[in-house]
């Protein structure tokens, strides 16, 4: 392995960007491709489904013999608004092994108390998304009902092609919400991905019911995210 | 989870490199059966022997480890194969039943 590529997959591991690890077995050679570069032919073809799916393993191309070590970024959860639901789902998100993140600049909501332990940002969404951006591998779930602070991140989920857009409120708030994004440039079929009414249906009533609610359909959107690049 | 750099096996290798030490790196590049490692997994060891990471549960390193450092010797990639199809599956072999294929090389 070229050391130089060595420090390119972790540059771009760090840097949360997917990308594929190409090695031929007949004679050694390797490459770093991330995802979008251009590879032409039957080995493009099964650059872009490993890409797709995250599977790595090998291939047989142009009479060749490659390993496709696939690495993409691990899935997180940015939640806006520190509320009750919240403090729950913080803590089932980190046992089903994601990372979460709570974002809200209400200092009475965002206390260290409350959230014990978890990453928690006092600050308005349009800040900390400029440090820390969306991305692909990150699902957005908004929860204070209020415009002011769950619209922009959530245009900015829908943008960036977030795998789970999420926005709790009741059908009335919902349509007004839709109003609103519309105005702001949204495409019905794009804001048609946001979860609204938010999580699976399960009939779930406590905020820790609905949490479990939220973070199942989180997962099966990740698990059963169509194919990127695919006809949607 | 995040990339946690203190576990990490490739940037375990980045940094042993920067210290001036021989790398290779071994990755699990097929399996069959029950494996204890998936496709993708990494063991990274140094020109003296010390390791980090894994491509089985424990069962096969010593051996990969072995081969690790005649690559290091060399610089020739070698694939090797284990399972309990081997002649020394009770020596050096996955005892879950599986087979895996790893690919030895050195970085640089």
């Amino acid at each position: 392995m070229d050391p130089f590529l060595l420090r390119k997959l972790n540059t771009e591991r760090t840097a949360r960007r997917a990308v594929i690890h190409l090695t031929d077995l007949g004679d050694g050679r390797d490459r770093v491709i991330r995802e979008g570069d251009p590879v032409a032919g039957p080995l493009g073809d099964a650059l872009a489904n490993a890409f797709r799916s995250g599977k790595s393993g090998l291939v047989e191309a142009e009479e060749r013999s490659f390993f496709l070590n696939v690495h993409l970024p691990p899935a997180r959860i940015f939640v806006i608004g520190a509320v009750h639901i919240s403090q729950a789902l913080a803590k089932m998100a980190v046992v089903a092994g994601f990372d979460i993140t709570i974002i809200d600049p209400r200092t009475a909501f965002a206390t260290e108390e409350r959230f014990a332990g978890i990453d928690l940002v006092a600050d308005w969404p349009e800040d900390v998304l400029e440090k820390r951006p969306l991305d692909a591998y990150t699902a957005l779930v908004a929860v204070t009902h209020d415009p002011k602070i769950d619209d922009l991140p959530l245009s900015r989920a829908l943008a960036t092609g977030c795998f789970y857009v999420g926005a709790l409120g009741s059908r009335k708030t919902h349509a007004r919400r839709v109003e609103r994004l519309a105005a702001l440039g949204h495409g019905e079929a794009e804001i048609a991905r946001i979860s609204a009414p938010i999580g699976l249906d399960i009939g779930a009533a406590s905020p820790a019911e609905i949490a479990v609610a939220i973070l199942a359909d989180i997962i099966a959107h990740l698990r059963r995210r169509p194919l990127r690049g695919a006809a949607s | 989870m995040e990339l946690d750099e203190t576990l990490d096996p490739l940037t375990i290798a980045e940094r042993w490199m920067d210290d001036g030490r021989m790398v290779a790196l071994a990755t699990v590049v097929e399996t069959w059966g029950s494996a204890p490692r998936p496709v993708g997994s990494h063991l990274v060891i140094d020109g003296e022997g010390r390791f980090h990471g894994s491509v089985s549960g424990g069962c096969v390193e010593g051996a990969v480890i072995g081969e690790a450092m005649e690559v290091i010797g060399d610089g020739e990639p070698r694939m090797l194969e284990f399972g309990v199809a081997d002649e020394t599956a009770w020596r050096v072999g996955l005892s879950c039943g599986g087979r895996i294929r790893v690919y030895v090389e050195r970085v640089g």
